[in-house]
């Protein structure tokens, strides 16, 4: 998937393919550090689905539950 | 309610009270327990349950009195179960049962025992597992007192000779031929006794008629006077029990048993300087306060052995066993799903909701099962003890959001979605038109609003002609959300600003078109002259009906939970069905002990799963279709395809086929349903210049996604708010593969994001998901 992400996920606005750099994730007064594909010039963090819906998901409610 | 009130509710729960036979036992053996090992023909687990509680199992399975059948459950039904031939089954069947005795080290205490009938040796055995010495004073040749007058053929002495074995595995000095008398100065009388040892425990049998024998305090009837609950005697260090205490006519070899085992504690405590008399109620028999349903148990005669000489066969044993009903409560669990699905029973929940309040530190193992209860009170109705758990579940949660501990997830759409009925899109509140005043104003309520805008207008209209002085208008939400959330400050304000509007009319008579706005108002403001539409409709009568053909239908009357106690209301919808010509089937759970439909207590957002079985559990007590007056209700049960009618549906027929089994809207369309019906009803009623619906996003959205959307909660508003953020920013990804475009936004806690292509002057939507997690920059 993630080479994927690097050959068909371009950002709109900076036209290139999108690279892993270092992102910080929080929820409710946690931080973590992650990597995660965003565009080198601008920032902009994509988030895919599968993502979204399994691991971090996951990390949620296990915060949730704390 | 304060934590600590919570956890006191626990008591209401009599679940963990031991069967009738176990607490009349004055021993209390484990009956239910046993008899459910023979069951399952494990005679040894039986057995040693007796052995736990008996240190002569062998002796007492042949011998006992049984006081335990005259509070047997079954007797209200046919005949109390044949406990001890169960034992002697259990005992006679398990090759060898085994007493576990932990060492204990020896103390430098010395107790006489007088007597070594079974009294005296059972106090004998308790003491020396404690570590004291005893020793035992027996006027006879041998050990065992009055057994020996028992024939053989009841009381085989192999049974005596295995059970005494214990006697050798503890440390105890037994003086046989040895006449404890009250001689003066003599060795062996029992004030000198009671000098030498730490304490005394006399247990001589009913033997000795002159009791001033004993030099001991005597009662009114000139006996031995003894404590009942501690059996101790006028002199501090002596204790007296067994037949001597019982007399010739209450003779019982388990109270005897019984006693050994009170006198024992008793001498540990006084010699431990404890107190003689704390907390000990349920030593020796006592009431169960245990209730067992017995409705619809069918007569059955107890098991008599082919061979009264034999006892049970191993056949007869389990035929005799499964006539026990196994006693015990669960009322509440064997009508909820809900309190079924975690496997235990209120006195366990309360506990861990409890527990899961008190946790500093760790995982809040509990949230799930807080969060799920619908609220809806059943519980209360056929518990015996009145335990409701959905309100230690709404007040649990109340703390979970004041200490911050509620997990966002579980109530924020359906907290958002009330703030939408609550916000100027749907909130609204006028006279008539062509009047300053009401003296009525008519509340039909969001989810009515949402699922049914056309009959809120027809009721609206139709009140208006019916009602000549005046009918306001008032759309809004109750707030229940907030109330069933936990969230108390939300819920204070919602009805606070129901109540400013309502008072801002003149405070005229309110008519609720939702039976669960009427709840909260009757409850909110006792003051109030509220009434729900259906008592209005059964007194004003119903609109005209169209003189159509005109179908009688069955129809199963499914009540709303949250106005359970409403017989009055109740009443009037098996009346309007009535005058509207149609039949009504009852269903066993209805009125007051009906069951919620799963949207109590935001149970279908916080638990799908409980909430669906919920669903399916009520529609499968009739094949008939259901007639709801909960819009909720309604389109619930449709929506897990239960046919379902809401009774406006029969009031207003429109011309659409089969309004049953019409699935109710989504998410979105509920809230457009209203806000739609408050610019109509601006529009048409008012005349006023009503918002322009302000949408320049127009999206395409096939059915299977459309269904995605529901199942993640994502509304059409959200999707929009992320394609207009990102055709306005230019933030998006493109997919090359399919130059479709990926964008997300974050209009409050959640980030959404859409997967979409333009098309012409709209949006084809191909995807939607959502995460909670914040990304905060890089
Ligand atoms: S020991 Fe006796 S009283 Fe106790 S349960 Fe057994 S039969 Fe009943
Ligand atoms: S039915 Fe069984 S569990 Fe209930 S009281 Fe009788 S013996 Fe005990
Ligand atoms: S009905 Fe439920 S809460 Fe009430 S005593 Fe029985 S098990 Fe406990
Ligand atoms: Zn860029």
């Amino acid at each position: 998937m993630d080479k994927q992400v690097q050959k068909i996920i371009i950002c709109n606005t900076c036209n290139i393919p999108l690279a892993l750099g270092k992102v910080t994730l929080s929820y409710l007064g946690n931080e973590f550090p992650v990597e995660l594909f965003k565009c080198p010039q601008c920032g902009l963090v994509y988030i895919p689905e599968e993502l979204a819906k399994g691991k971090m998901d996951q990390v949620e409610k296990a915060l949730e539950d704390k | 309610m304060e934590q600590k009130a919570l956890k006191e509710r626990e008591q209401q729960c009599i679940q963990e009270q031991p069967p009738g036979c176990t607490a009349a036992c004055p021993v209390h053996v484990d009956v239910r327990g046993m008899v459910a090992a023979i069951q399952k023909e494990d005679y040894k687990a039986g057995g040693q349950l007796l052995y736990n509680m008996v240190p002569f199992p062998r002796i007492i399975s042949r011998i006992c009195d049984q006081p335990c059948q005259q509070a047997c459950k079954r007797q209200e039904i046919d005949e109390a179960i044949a406990v001890n031939e169960l034992e002697k089954s259990c005992v006679d069947n398990s090759k060898e049962l085994t007493l576990k005795i932990t060492p204990m080290p020896p103390k430098d205490k010395t107790i006489a025992i007088i007597g070594a009938g079974l009294s005296g040796l059972t106090a004998a055995v308790e003491l020396g597992k404690k570590g004291y010495n005893v020793v035992i004073f027996e006027a006879k040749k041998l050990v065992g007192g009055s057994i020996w007058d028992i024939s053989e053929h009841r009381l085989p002495r192999q049974n005596i000779a295995e059970d005494f074995a214990i006697l050798k595995r503890i440390p105890l000095e037994i003086n046989l031929h040895v006449i404890v008398n009250n001689h003066k100065n003599s060795k062996m009388s029992l004030d000198h006794i009671s000098a030498a040892f730490d304490a005394v425990y006399l247990a001589t049998g009913c033997i000795e008629a002159n009791t001033h024998y004993w030099g001991l305090a005597l009662d009114v009837g000139g006996r031995i006077a003894i404590h009942p609950a501690t059996l101790a005697t006028s002199v501090p260090n002596v204790f007296a029990g067994g037949s001597l205490y019982l007399g010739p006519d209450r003779k019982s070899p388990i109270t005897s048993i019984s006693h050994g085992k009170i006198a024992a504690n008793s001498i540990d405590r006084f010699l431990q300087n404890a107190s003689l008399t704390a907390s000990r109620e349920k030593e020796g028999p006592f009431t169960s306060l245990l209730y067992t349903n017995i409705a619809g148990v069918e007569p059955q005669t107890k098991v008599r052995s082919a061979d009264p000489n034999q006892g049970y066969t191993t056949e007869e044993a389990v035929k005799e066993a499964k006539r026990c009903l196994l006693c015990e409560c669960l009322e509440c669990v064997k009508v909820c799903e809900y309190l079924a699905h975690f496997h235990a029973y209120p006195k366990r929940y309360v506990r861990e909701v409890y527990n899961n309040l008190s946790i500093v530190m760790g995982v809040h193992h509990a949230n799930k099962m807080i969060n799920a209860c619908n609220l809806c009170g059943l519980c209360e109705q056929v518990c015996p003890g009145n335990l409701n758990m959905g309100e230690i579940c709404q007040e649990a949660r109340r703390i979970m959001v004041k200490k911050g501990k509620m997990p966002p997830r579980v109530h924020d759409f359906a907290l958002r979605d009330m703030q939408f009925s609550t916000s100027e899109k749907f909130a609204f509140s006028r006279h008539q038109p062509g009047f300053a005043s009401s003296s009525t104003v008519f509340f039909p309520g969001c989810q009515l609003s949402a699922s049914s805008p056309e009959h809120v207008k027809s009721m609206y209209q139709f009140l208006c002609k019916k009602i000549t002085d005046g009918v306001g208008l008032m759309l809004g939400c109750c707030g229940i959300p907030a109330d069933w959330a936990g969230q108390e400050n939300l819920f204070k304000e919602t009805i606070k600003a129901i109540e400013d509007s309502w008072r801002k009319l003149g405070s005229p008579r309110v008519i609720t078109g939702c039976p669960t706005c009427y709840s909260i108002f009757k409850r909110e403001w006792p003051s109030m002259d509220v009434e729900s539409i259906w008592t209005v409709l059964d007194k004003i009568g119903l609109p005209d009906q169209k003189k159509e053909p005109h179908t009688s239908l069955k129809l199963v009357v499914h009540d709303t939970c949250t106005t359970r106690h409403e017989a009055a209301l109740q009443q009037s919808i098996r009346k309007i069905l009535h005058t509207l010509g149609h039949q009504v089937e009852e269903l066993e759970n209805s009125n007051e002990f009906t069951e919620c439909c799963g949207y109590g207590g935001l149970m279908l957002f916080a638990n799908k799963e409980i909430a669906h079985k919920m669903i399916k559990k009520r529609s499968q007590q009739s094949e008939n279709d259901f007639l709801t007056y909960c819009a909720m209700c309604r389109d619930n049960f449709a929506s897990q395809g239960k046919r379902s009618y809401h009774l406006l549906d029969l009031i207003f027929p429109t011309r659409q086929q089969d309004v049953a089994s019409k699935k109710g809207p989504g998410y979105s369309e509920r809230q457009e349903n209203r806000a739609r019906l408050k610019r109509t009803l601006q529009k048409e009623v008012w005349g006023e210049l009503a918002d322009k619906e302000q949408c320049n996003v127009k999206l395409i959205i096939s059915e299977k996604v459309q269904q995605v959307l529901e199942e993640l909660m994502i509304l059409d508003s959200d999707i929009i708010a992320v394609i207009s953020h990102a055709e306005h920013t230019g933030n998006k990804f493109k997919n090359m593969e399919n130059n479709s475009y990926i964008a997300s936004f974050k209009p409050a806690s959640v980030t959404y994001w859409v997967e979409y292509s333009p098309q012409e002057d709209s949006f084809l939507v191909h995807n939607a998901y959502s995460h909670r997690l914040e990304i905060k920059g890089s």
